[in-house]
């Protein structure tokens, strides 16, 4: 059973189970089968039925989670490609997302109280629209538990992704240009990896809606959070 | 593709470096993120030294994220007694952040451009 704990092995079973809700997706189109969804949940079953804890997956996992910064960097490329159409609306742009990141932070934290959720879960699922790495650090610094915010973060990355181009829909949004923004503004990389899907210029706005939303998190969350009654 | 390589890796170090001597509480991908957006606008980087390895990585951001999403599995007894408030503030707060960012990128924009149209016309 030692085999089982093999990070090469863990590693392998993770790309297994991706590949195979990816293939699956393709032959069905059921969007439930988002390989993101698929993998994370097979792979959590698999270590819960093997009793296996996240510590040793994680030997083998962490070379995958490297690769998220190279991956964020590489976004610079297609948001290379869009500068002139940024330039063009620059004020819009920082506009719609500073009210998109406020909006987010404080109707997360209105709801998660409403819905009587305690004080540090509050915390943890303020900073969930952006990036994992952002998230956690806010999260950590504010008195919120980090690994609930990861959980919760790629959570609402899948859902956003899913469902983004149906909400953006619904509310009658439909410049693309808005409708990546706001799909990368709430649902991060993975909103984006969506979004690229559709098209590189969707996928290029969609990475500007992740940076700015990053960054404006990342100075406001804090103050929001403060403002909110929920001072470090 | 060493290169390609080479050249992602640098950006990601002078992010590191930057946020190491500064102090700036941004994460050091996304300032490597914006400086090779900048490069690349500045010419200091070609198009063509990351083109690929940067679609590969961007076209399958997505599966970089399954590990931390396997963390789920060390708060599940939280997300036990609190999936309720969870989930309802995570779906409906993602809905909000779509629609407002949209409705007011829509907004301002149309608005932008009309005062843009008009700032034409008077200079006629």
């Amino acid at each position: 059973m030692d085999f089982l704990q093999n990070k090469f092995f863990l590693i392998a079973l993770t790309f297994g189970f991706y590949l195979a809700a990816q293939l699956l997706q393709r032959r069905t189109g059921i969007k439930l089968l988002n390989p993101i969804l698929i993998a994370i949940a097979g792979m959590i079953s698999f270590l819960l039925l093997f009793d296996i804890d996240y510590d040793t997956y994680k030997q083998g996992g962490d070379y995958i989670d490297f690769w998220l910064k190279p991956a964020v960097v590489a976004l610079g490329v297609p948001l290379y490609k869009q500068l002139s159409a940024i330039k063009r609306q620059l004020l819009p742009l920082l506009l719609s997302e500073l009210a998109g990141c406020v909006a987010g932070i404080v109707s997360v934290v209105l709801l998660a109280e409403i819905f009587g959720a305690t004080r540090e879960v509050v915390i943890s699922l303020a900073p969930k629209a952006v990036t994992t790495p952002i998230a956690m650090e806010i999260s950590s610094a504010m008195g919120g538990i980090a690994p609930l915010t990861a959980a919760v973060v790629v959570a609402t990355g899948i859902f956003g992704g899913m469902t983004g181009f149906r909400i953006v829909k619904m509310s009658h949004i439909h410049s693309p240009i808005a409708e990546g923004l706001s799909i990368g503004t709430a649902a991060h990389a993975v909103g984006t990896s969506a979004a690229m899907e559709r098209s590189e210029r969707y996928g290029a706005f969609s990475s500007i809606g992740l940076t700015l939303n990053g960054l404006f998190t990342a100075l406001l969350a804090p103050m929001i959070l403060d403002l909110l009654g929920y001072s470090v | 593709m060493i290169l390609q390589f080479g050249v992602l890796f640098a950006f990601l170090v002078a992010g590191e470096l930057l946020v190491r001597f500064t102090g700036i509480p941004v994460p050091s991908s996304i300032i490597g993120m914006v400086l090779l957006c900048a490069s690349l606008k500045l010419g200091i980087v070609k198009l063509e030294w990351v083109d690929r390895l940067s679609g590969f990585l961007v076209h399958n951001l997505g599966f970089f994220f399954v590990p931390a999403g396997i963390g789920l599995m060390n708060c599940l007894g939280l997300i036990a007694d609190q999936w309720v408030p969870i989930v309802c503030a995570t779906v409906i707060s993602t809905v909000i952040i779509i629609a407002v960012t949209g409705w007011v990128h829509q907004l301002t924009r149309s608005a932008s451009s009309k005062l843009a149209h008009k700032i034409a016309k008077e200079g006629e």
